[in-house]
């Protein structure tokens, strides 16, 4: 494959990429007065036509979540953009916020003329202070620019982005969550129907989309539907529901590799190609064990499934839950996937919102059951209890309001199912990881 | 009319019902478990025990199922609306749920107050697995009797349902509970310093479906199969809460409310919660008395029927408008017609005057907040004026007088030593009478009180008729929208004591005992007012007194 040229990220490297005096020298802003002259549905069908997925993680078609919103609506419509990025080795955007914020900025000008809102608060995630100085000094220029404020750029149209901090917690990246969050209360994901678009932020319609998403808006905007669709996979022919997998995607390698990067490439770029051309092969010389195709809750890919391409469809076809946000994590043959799974069940059991029973008590119930493996009291049976635990939370047996839990269940399935003989050999062995029972009794 | 399959079953929805799964499916008599889920509060579905399959037959006949499990507080019921509860599905969900709740819970219901009236004990026993595949340590949690005045948490059965964080933000307003930690650490707490003390705290024991929240006055005190109840009305404020009685061997233990959509809704407040304990009261007036120039002459009840009986003839027999008598607003209706009845019989002239109407400050709306604002639609009530029955009793007296005399006008003809007999009731527990009142019927011949508790008219009393309180009469009450409900015996008074019907009945020489059913009848006969009060509707939810109902003999 040719090298591609990277269009997310083809400010990121210049000097001073993050001033509005640069961005406009790179020909940004340029055609913004064009856009917000545009008839509001036009921009909808431009993006809806280039196949835009949303980048957040559940890829949902951005422009067909646009028009979800209720017509001649007459009070606020209101957008969210969500930069609260938590999902365990995910940092796209908050290479996109940090380097190239006017790129972001634009596209939530496109976004909020398209969908007719003239409110917009970016939710940033509380440990990205870099980003939000960055984020915040381009806000202000841009409002010294008259780019943002009332009347912008004599098209009349009004914006103003309120740039919130959270305070840290992963829940909050689901967009209810992070809607309950802006309003003040505690960040527990709300029941749907209704959903945001039709009753949102301070119960108005509301859209909510994720930080790489709306770049991709500005550069659909700038280059074209056709542009966007000459990048990436189409649809799967023999599967009508598949919409494709279009336009560059930021793939964050992390982990057990010699060169964690995060590469902008077109959508279906194989795990295999990432960890071998992008980030230098797995580290010390040694073979990957397992690959996490996009932030932990997604599951893993064995070594055998490399080759799976990572599009919004391909991890899915191999047993993950999806590409999520497309956060590869490599883990080399030395580690032991008990310890993975144990990390995995750690983090999502600290950061269940509390809310609903099978996934308040089953991802604590999972960290425990690990520990006591850990510890040298496990037993073959308790592979089984996972898998059981595992497979009654979520949404999609519908027991739980949000997708957390299906993400806590993912890696769980995944591990056991595909690594079951690491799991018998360390219990077999009665080896100890931690050797301190009173792991059992710590607060995860 | 919506038309619901339930398991199978067709349920009709009126046009004006919206229900959702739970309601539809109870209509039928299919319960479908539920824990977060409450009438009157918002839907979180969160707890996910109400989980079921739900789908929609299509007009052609076809029923197409969601793949999913949903929630059944969530899902309204809607024509064509196909749920299913009894799948297997539906059970190995209930079973997981379960289990999960069960994870952290201590099992300690040998010494839990809710024990026998648990939901997480019921819908194991029917849903659940017989035992736990925990093979960890139970996380542990601190109890927290700080919680407020009247309610303690014990925190590790919690099942963190929310209903009382949202009670205390939706129905009292004042928002005192929240939820703090994350995940399976989480527990319910209040911002130190703001205890639950709000009019309305005691309803979140009620509202808690296991046994974390109890209330401190009932703690540990009695089992709960041991206690019998009755339902009643609360008698504290003329709101008339619709209220069950909890007693056990003649002792009450709590009382508690009683849903009564014509009613209240769902809660009652504190006052009235815990507003009982006069009953059990060692000031009770328990000796009936006839005195004679200060000396007591008879303890015989009969004998001082009788007495009294033959004061009030002579009395009357004395000249014109002699006789008067004080209706307390706390008596029943059937209380008040024998009285006023059997005194129009033997002093055609009777001066009949409506007891004081204690009236504590203004009526009290909830949901209010902290500073005492209100904050959206009122749910709940409490109103200033702190009796139960005066519409009932003012309904009575419109029919044996022109008018009702207010307290302060009889007080100031008997000063003016208009009377030679007068028959007060009481029953107020705070107190009716002071002693400037009680003045008044210093230089009246035979004064007749009948009362629960001493008040300074007793110095001036030439017979004392000890009755009952509101646990021990049978009866009707009027609250102030003038819907009427039944009170029903629950424990006998302490000897000595008669209840004021049976007090009543007796002194009318009426025959045999008390019939409170036949008399209602003949109320309703004599007065149009109260002419509802013979509908066989009274039983249940109580009847509206301006409902037109046909008196049926």
């Amino acid at each position: 494959m040719a090298k591609f040229e990277p269009v997310l990220f083809a400010r990121i490297n210049k000097p001073d990429s993050t001033s509005l005096a640069t961005y406009k020298a790179d020909g940004g802003y340029a055609r913004i007065k064009e856009f917000l002259s545009m008839a509001p549905g036009d921009v909808t069908n431009v993006v809806k036509d280039a196949g835009l997925r949303g980048r957040g993680g559940a890829g949902f078609p951005c422009g067909l979540k646009w028009t979800f919103l209720p017509k001649d609506h007459p009070g606020p419509i209101y957008l969210c953009i969500n930069a609260d990025e938590s999902e365990p080795g995910t940092f796209n955007n908050r290479i996109l916020m940090e380097k190239d914020p006017h790129q972001l900025i634009e596209g939530i000008l496109i976004a909020c003329h398209a969908i007719r809102s003239s409110n917009a608060y970016l939710y940033l995630r509380y440990e990205y202070g870099r980003s939000y100085r960055v984020l915040d000094a381009a806000i202000r220029e841009c409002y010294a620019a008259g780019l943002l404020g009332k009347n912008i750029l004599g098209t009349g149209f009004n914006l103003d982005i309120v740039l919130h901090r959270g305070a840290g917690a992963y829940i909050c990246g689901e967009e209810t969550g992070l809607i309950e969050s802006l309003e003040g209360k505690r960040a527990w994901p709300r029941i749907k129907p209704p959903f945001p678009a039709i009753e949102g932020l301070f119960r108005k319609p509301t859209i909510v989309n994720n930080v790489e998403t709306l770049c991709c808006v500005t550069q659909i905007l700038y280059r074209g539907g056709a542009w966007f669709k000459s990048i990436g996979v189409p649809p799967d022919p023999n599967n009508p529901r598949d919409p494709g997998s279009y336009g560059p995607k930021l793939y964050c390698v992390s982990g057990h590799v010699n060169k964690p990067c995060c590469v902008e490439l077109p959508l279906g770029v194989t795990a295999r190609e990432l960890i071998e051309e992008h980030a230098g092969g797995v580290w010390k010389g040694r073979k990957a064990k397992a690959v996490v195709p996009g932030g932990i809750s997604m599951g893993f890919l064995s070594d055998k499934e490399l080759d799976t391409k990572l599009d919004f469809a391909g991890p899915g076809k191999v047993g993950c839950l999806g590409l999520g946000t497309a956060a590869v994590v490599v883990i080399d043959d030395q580690t032991s996937m008990v310890d993975v799974l144990f990390n995995c069940c750690r983090f999502m059991s600290h950061e269940s919102c509390g809310q609903c029973t099978p996934c308040r008590e089953g991802t604590a119930w999972m960290t425990k059951i690990l520990t006591r493996i850990r510890i040298g009291q496990g037993r073959l049976e308790d592979l089984d209890l996972l898998m059981e635990v595992a497979g009654s939370m979520g949404i999609i047996p519908g027991t739980t309001i949000c997708g957390l839990s299906d993400g806590a269940a993912w890696p769980v399935k995944n591990a056991i199912s595909k690594f079951r003989g690491d799991f018998e050999e360390y219990i077999n062995s009665k080896r100890a990881t931690e050797t301190s029972a009173q792991k059992l009794m710590e607060v995860h | 009319m919506a038309t619901v399959l339930v398991n199978g079953k067709e349920v009709e929805i009126g046009a004006s019902e919206r229900l959702n799964c739970i309601q539809a499916a109870a209509k039928v008599g299919v319960e479908i478990p539920a824990y977060c889920w409450h009438p009157e509060l918002s839907v979180v579905a969160s707890c996910r025990m109400c989980l079921v399959e739900v789908g929609d037959k299509k007009p052609d006949g076809t029923v197409a199922m969601q793949p999913k499990l949903v929630p059944g507080c969530q899902t309204p019921a809607k024509d064509g609306t196909v749920i299913i509860s009894d799948s297997q599905k539906v059970k190995d969900a209930r079973k997981a749920t379960l289990e999960y709740l069960l994870l952290n819970h201590p099992l300690d219901c040998p010494t839990c107050d809710q024990a026998g009236e648990c939901y997480l004990q019921d819908y194991s026993f029917n849903y659940g697995r017989g035992y736990s595949r925990l093979n960890e340590p139970k996380n542990i949690k601190p109890d927290k009797t700080y919680i407020g005045d009247q309610i303690t948490l014990f925190t590790d059965r919690c099942i963190m349902c929310t209903r009382c964080v949202r009670f205390t933000r939706e129905i009292s307003g004042s928002a005192e509970l929240q939820v703090v930690s994350r995940g399976s650490h989480e527990e319910i707490d209040i911002f130190p310093g703001y205890p639950v003390n709000n009019p309305l705290a005691g309803n979140v024991v009620d509202l808690c479906p296991v046994g974390a929240l109890c209330s401190k006055d009932f703690l540990y005190q009695q089992r709960v199969w041991w206690l019998k109840s009755a339902s009643s009305v609360c008698p504290g404020c003329s709101t008339g809460c619709s209220i069950t009685v909890d007693q056990n061997e003649e002792r009450i233990y709590r009382l508690h409310p009683r849903p009564n959509e014509k009613a209240q809704g769902h809660f009652m407040c504190d006052a009235g919660r815990f507003g009982w304990k006069y009953t059990h009261s060692d000031q009770r007036l328990v000796s009936p008395e006839t005195r004679t120039n200060g000396h007591v002459t008879s303890t015989d009840f009969d004998t001082v029927l009788n007495s009294a009986r033959a004061a009030l003839t002579k009395a009357a027999q004395g000249g014109k408008g002699k006789v008067a008598a004080v209706l307390s607003p706390w008596m029943t209706v059937e209380e008040a017609y024998l009285l006023s009845s059997f005194l129009k019989r033997i002093a055609a002239d009777v001066t009949l005057a409506i007891g004081p109407v204690r009236i504590e400050g203004q009526d009290e709306h909830f949901p209010k907040d902290i500073k005492g604002n209100i904050v959206g639609p009122v749910k709940f009530t409490i109103r200033a004026e702190k009796c139960p029955n005066r519409a009932g009793v003012e309904a009575v007296l419109s029919h044996f007088a022109d008018e009702v005399m207010p307290f302060e006008e009889l007080l100031r003809l008997s000063s003016a030593s208009q009377f030679r007999a007068v028959y007060l009731v009481g029953g107020d527990p705070e107190g009716w009478m002071t002693e400037i009142h009680a003045e008044a019927f210093s230089k009246v011949e035979t004064v007749i009180v009948q009362d629960i508790l001493p008040s300074p008219v007793l110095k001036h009393a030439t017979h004392v008729l000890p009755s009952g309180t509101f646990v021990e009469r049978e009866g009707v009450f009027v609250n102030h929208k003038g819907l009427a409900q039944l009170i029903h015996r629950s424990v006998r008074g302490p000897d000595g004591t008669r209840p004021d019907g049976r007090l009543l009945w007796d002194l009318a020489e009426r025959q045999g005992l008390i019939q409170t059913e036949a008399l209602r009848k003949e109320i309703a006969i004599l007065i149009p007012a109260l002419a509802a009060i013979a509908s066989p509707e009274l039983k249940g939810q109580g009847v509206l007194l301006n409902e037109a109902v046909p008196v049926t003999v």
